[in-house]
Order: structure tokens, then C-alpha cells, then sequence
């Protein structure tokens, strides 16, 4: 049983997704899709207490051994990650329940929960596999099923931004394609260990380098890191809520871990930052993005809008430390990338709390919400909290070990930056805040009367992942730790 | 000139490619935008069964003698699964495209885009 851990952590959802289509029932399929994704998280935990002290489990699927078969590859670097995936969408699916009842049609939940299964499916497989062409098969199924559940907005604009994700998706997912056709064609393997091996000596560089930018540019569209985030915003903003805080907690987090695989573990270091200067591609993009993300945040009149836009401006503090390459900026980007998938998740769980009683997010009516709504704007104003970094939250933790990071390697001025950026993201979260807080003027309160907190099942949820924040916030040495041994993993390449 | 025709099934891939591209970006109408990312998902179905091609090869059906030279197939089976892809990601773009034109009444993209602007923000 416990040798066929990684297989059971895919195939629990991926199984249950047919089952669904089956029963139909909408609260029977909710409840078989979270004991499902429930039972995904166990093996998650499980898999990663396996690997926690640095050893490898390589699963042959099939019994066919790697590099001749696929084989899943599960170490300190990607355990983490998967742990994010399973959990943030145990988390999100509880809540999902009430969320969706208004907008969705009750006969057509069922599909909902398929399509989220499928995308849970495909994120984990992501993360845990170690054949760059199954990198792309789970890549595909994640994103179909992503494109479903954006379109289930409730908004007719859901649909135009569904479709606009799935053009630049699928570029992006086409460019990942034909850079693994010419890794293949310079090395002939697809075992992302073999890979590795064989770059270094193989007799095309120049194929390789193609491979590489291709890889680059199509997991940087998948992830929205700056130039290429255009897709983000509106589906973000249209996506029924629980959809969005889902997204925003894992999927760009696993593209993220792609990119960071491919540059240090396939690549190699000195392949992408000494030989090919990557850091002078990935740091202006990093603080053009959380600049200009940051102030583009503090004008928006919508909450959703808002926080996508400081999505962005996140995966940009993200893409700064790992373009230091150095044992401490990747510390810090893995662990802002766990920091950030709970905050912002816990965030967009919060303004779906508000959707669900208030029927809008536009910020201006939103005033002394607090007096009809105590605990979801609590839970609002701790996770902001978070996401400006104040001290003992987990925002404070990961751009705190950044901005060393960034200090230690003589980078003053990007650390400067953060700081500008910070102070940014103080204004538009505290002026969310104060409006939630105190009432500006009375003319705007209008269409408030009758609402009152959202139910247990949503509030639940998002407590608990709170608490989780609030704890590792507190102890935030503690992830400090799991990130500097996943880094240590990722920058010592395949054993 | 040798290069160029000796390498003849590369330039069909890049010529196709530019064109998808170019449809992709260059059209408002969602059908023909999802017409020019087939034909750009096409071509690169071509590079990978260019690489599978070994010279004097035959098809991959194993037979008794030894000397026989076979193409690589492990391109094809790659290639098969990219196409199923590919016919999954148009089915699903053409199902949304329905409900555009179900909710909206057009399928180009501007003037969706000025029903959109229309709208009241909330």
C-alpha cells in the first residue's frame, strides 16, 4: 500500500471524476469529490513526512522502469508542492458548496466538481512526474478543465474570458510541446533525469537552447509571470469565486515549480544563469511586474480585479528570488510561493464570502461591512495583513528572507523596490480595510439591509486555512527550514 | 539550396506556424481565431514526426531480419496523445464559442468587446 503512494495521490481524483458523472446527485458528487481530494491531501502529508530528510521516491508506473517507462519522482522539492495543490483544494471544495449555489444551475454541479477533480488531477500530476512529456499531458488536463470552470462564472463575461485563456493557454501550452520535441531530438530521452544527464555532452547546443527559450517562454505564459499575465486578470475576476481562490492558491504556484525545476534541475544552473544570463531577463520582469501591478492595484474599483492584479504583482516577488540563484533566494521563493498560495486563497475565500450575501465585490458600497459581516471581514483584514507582510504574519516571513536574500548578493536597489512595492500594497489593502471598517458617506450604503454572515460551511474553511497562516506566520521558521531543504535539492540538480 | 530543400518538411513546419500565428492574432472572428491556433498546433505535430524519420527506415512492425532499419516511433505516440489534445482543446473552444454567441448574439471579438465596455461595472 504504501509503495503505491504517488500513483493512489493522482489516481484518487482522476477515478473519482467519471464516478461523478455517474451519480449526478449535486450533493452527493460534492461530497465524494472532498472525501476524494481529502484522501489526496492524507497521501500528500504521508508522501512528504517520506521525504522530508532528502531521500527520493521513484515510482515506475506500470513496472516499467525509467528512463524506458514514465516514472513519478517525488523528493523534498515537489512533495511541498503537491501538499500546496491537495490541500488548498480539499480547503476550496468545502467551500465551494454554498459558493456555487448562486450563478450555477443545480443540475449542472456535478459537471463543476468533474471539472474540478480533472484539474486537481493535473496539477498534482504536474508537480509529481518525471517525464517532460507527461509534464505536458497533466499540463493539458489541467488546463481543459480550468477553462470549464472559468466558464462557469455566473457573469456572460466568464465566457469571453475562458476563451481568451484558452488561446493564450494553449500557445503557451504549444511552446512547451516544441520545446520538448527538440530537448527530444538533441537527446533523445524524455526522463527528466536522463535529460539532465545528457545536456551537458549532447552534440546539438543549439537545439537545446531553442528547447530552452520555447520551455521559458511557455511556462512563463502558464504561470502569468509579468509580460505574459494578460490572461490572468479577467479570468481571475469572471471564475466563480471558490474557482478563483483555487487558481490563485495553486495553479500559477506549479507552473512556478516547473519553471523552477526546468532552469535548475533539468537545465541546470550553470547552463541558465552563468551560460544564458537569465537573471538579467527574469529580474526586470519581476520588478516592472510588481511595480506596476502594485500601482495598478491601488486604482481598481473592484475587489476580485484588485487582488488578481496583486496576484501578479506576487509571482513577481516570486520570480525575483529565483532569479538570484542562490541557495538563500530560492529559500525564499519556494517559500513565498507556499506563503502566498494560502493568503491569496484565503483572500479570494473571503471576497467570495462577501459575493455570496452582498451579490457584488465593487469596493465603494462596500463601506462598514464589518457591522453586518464581523467574521468574514475579520478573516478579510488578517489575511490583507498577511499579504502586506506586517510582522508575524507569513507575508513578513517570505519577503523578509528575500529581501536578505537580495541584500546578501549586493542587489540594493531591487530590495529597495520591494520595499516601494510593499508600501503599494499597504495603500490598496488598507484603503479595502478602511472602507470595510468605517462608513465614508451614508448616500452609498443602500442594498445592505438583510445581509448577514456567510454560513458555517464557507467560514469554516477559510478559518482554518487562516490558521494555518497565522501559524506559520508565527513559527515561520519552520517552513523556512522545508523551503532551504527544497531549495538545497533544487540547486544540487538529480542525484 | 540544398538546405533549404533538404530540409524541406522544416520550413512547411515554420511557414504553418507563422501562419496559425498570424491568424490567431490578427482575426477578431472566435472561429477563425480558433482556425489559425489549430493550424499553428499542426505544424508542430510535424516537427515531431519529422524527428521521428530515420533515413532508409522503415515502419516500426518488428520483422525477422535483423538488418532491417526502422523509423522511431516513440515521435508518433507522442504526437498521437498531442492530437487528441488538440481536437479536446477546439471541441472545448467551439462549445465556448456557442455560448458567446448564445449570451451576446456575435462571435467577433470586438464587438464583444464593445458590449462588454457598455456595461455597467459592478
Amino acid at each position: 500500500m504504501m509503495d503505491q503512494l504517488p500513483a493512489l495521490q493522482v489516481m484518487l481524483p482522476m477515478t473519482m471524476a467519471p464516478l461523478i458523472v455517474l451519480i449526478r446527485n449535486p450533493k452527493w458528487s460534492w461530497l465524494l469529490a472532498t472525501l476524494a481530494t481529502g484522501a489526496a491531501c492524507l497521501v500528500s502529508c504521508l508522501l512528504l513526512m517520506q521525504v522530508i530528510d532528502g531521500s527520493v521516491i521513484r515510482y515506475a508506473i506500470g513496472g516499467w522502469e525509467a528512463p524506458t517507462g514514465i516514472e513519478f519522482y517525488i523528493d523534498r522539492a515537489n512533495a511541498g508542492v503537491a501538499l500546496l495543490v491537495t490541500g488548498v483544494s480539499f480547503v476550496t471544495l468545502i467551500y465551494a458548496y454554498h459558493s456555487i449555489q448562486h450563478g450555477i444551475d443545480s443540475s449542472r454541479h456535478y459537471l463543476f466538481y468533474t471539472g474540478w477533480l480533472l484539474c486537481t488531477t493535473g496539477l498534482i500530476g504536474m508537480v509529481i512526474t518525471g517525464d517532460a512529456f507527461n509534464v505536458f499531458v497533466f499540463l493539458e488536463i489541467s488546463s481543459l478543465s480550468t477553462y470549464m470552470l472559468v466558464a462557469f462564472g455566473s457573469d456572460r463575461r466568464a465566457l469571453v474570458a475562458s476563451f481568451r485563456y484558452l488561446v493564450i493557454g494553449s500557445i503557451g501550452a504549444s511552446f512547451i510541446l516544441l520545446g520538448i520535441g527538440f530537448l527530444y531530438a538533441a537527446t533523445g530521452t524524455l526522463n527528466m533525469v536522463d535529460l539532465a544527464m545528457r545536456i551537458p555532452t549532447t552534440e546539438s547546443p543549439r537545439a537545446v537552447l531553442v528547447a530552452f527559450s520555447f520551455l521559458t517562454v511557455g511556462v512563463m505564459i502558464k504561470a502569468a509571470v509579468f509580460p505574459l499575465h494578460g490572461w490572468l486578470l479577467s479570468a481571475y475576476h469572471h471564475a466563480p469565486i471558490a474557482v478563483t481562490a483555487f487558481l490563485a492558491g495553486t495553479a500559477t504556484k506549479v507552473s512556478l515549480y516547473i519553471l523552477v525545476r526546468m532552469f535548475f534541475s533539468v537545465f541546470g544552473e550553470a547552463y541558465s544563469f552563468e551560460q544564458l544570463f537569465l537573471n538579467w531577463v527574469l529580474l526586470p520582469a519581476a520588478i516592472a511586474g510588481f511595480l506596476t501591478m502594485s500601482l495598478v492595484a491601488i486604482y481598481q474599483t473592484d475587489l476580485r480585479r484588485m487582488l488578481a492584479y496583486s496576484s501578479v504583482a506576487q509571482i513577481g516577488y516570486i520570480i525575483a528570488g529565483i532569479s538570484l540563484a542562490t541557495q538563500q533566494g530560492l529559500t525564499a521563493a519556494v517559500v513565498h510561493m507556499f506563503n502566498h498560495g494560502m493568503v491569496k486563497a484565503a483572500l479570494f475565500m473571503a471576497v467570495g464570502c462577501i459575493l455570496y450575501r452582498v451579490g457584488h465585490t465593487h469596493i465603494p458600497s462596500l463601506q462598514r461591512l464589518i457591522s453586518r459581516m464581523p467574521f468574514t471581514v475579520t478573516a478579510f483584514i488578517i489575511a490583507g495583513l498577511g499579504l502586506i507582510g506586517v510582522p508575524l504574519t507569513v507575508g513578513f516571513v517570505s519577503k523578509f528572507s528575500l529581501i536578505q536574500a537580495l541584500m546578501e548578493r549586493g542587489w540594493w536597489a531591487a530590495a529597495v523596490l520591494i520595499l516601494v512595492s510593499s508600501v503599494m500594497a499597504t495603500a490598496y489593502v488598507g484603503r479595502v480595510i478602511y472602507l470595510l471598517l468605517f462608513r465614508e458617506s451614508r448616500s452609498e450604503t443602500a442594498g445592505m439591509t438583510g445581509v448577514n454572515e456567510a454560513p458555517l460551511l464557507m467560514l469554516a474553511p477559510l478559518y482554518a486555512l487562516l490558521a494555518l497562516s497565522v501559524y506559520f506566520g508565527v513559527f515561520g521558521s519552520q517552513t523556512l527550514r522545508l523551503a532551504a531543504g527544497a531549495a538545497q535539492t533544487l540547486l544540487g540538480g538529480y542525484q | 539550396m540544398a538546405t533549404v530543400l533538404g530540409f524541406y518538411n522544416y520550413w512547411v513546419v515554420i511557414v504553418l506556424m507563422m501562419a496559425g500565428l498570424y491568424i490567431l492574432i490578427s482575426r477578431y472572428n472566435l472561429i477563425k481565431k480558433m482556425i489559425g491556433l489549430s493550424i499553428f498546433q499542426t505544424s508542430i505535430f510535424y516537427l515531431y514526426i519529422s524527428i521521428g524519420k530515420v533515413e532508409n527506415g522503415t515502419a516500426p512492425i518488428l520483422n525477422d531480419d535483423p538488418a532491417t532499419i526502422y523509423s522511431n516511433p516513440l515521435p508518433h505516440v507522442l504526437i498521437l496523445t498531442a492530437i487528441v489534445v488538440g481536437v479536446a482543446t477546439t471541441a472545448v473552444a467551439l462549445a465556448l464559442s456557442v455560448r458567446i454567441y448564445e449570451n451576446y448574439g456575435t462571435i467577433e471579438e470586438d464587438e464583444i468587446r464593445a458590449l462588454n465596455a457598455g456595461e455597467h461595472e459592478l
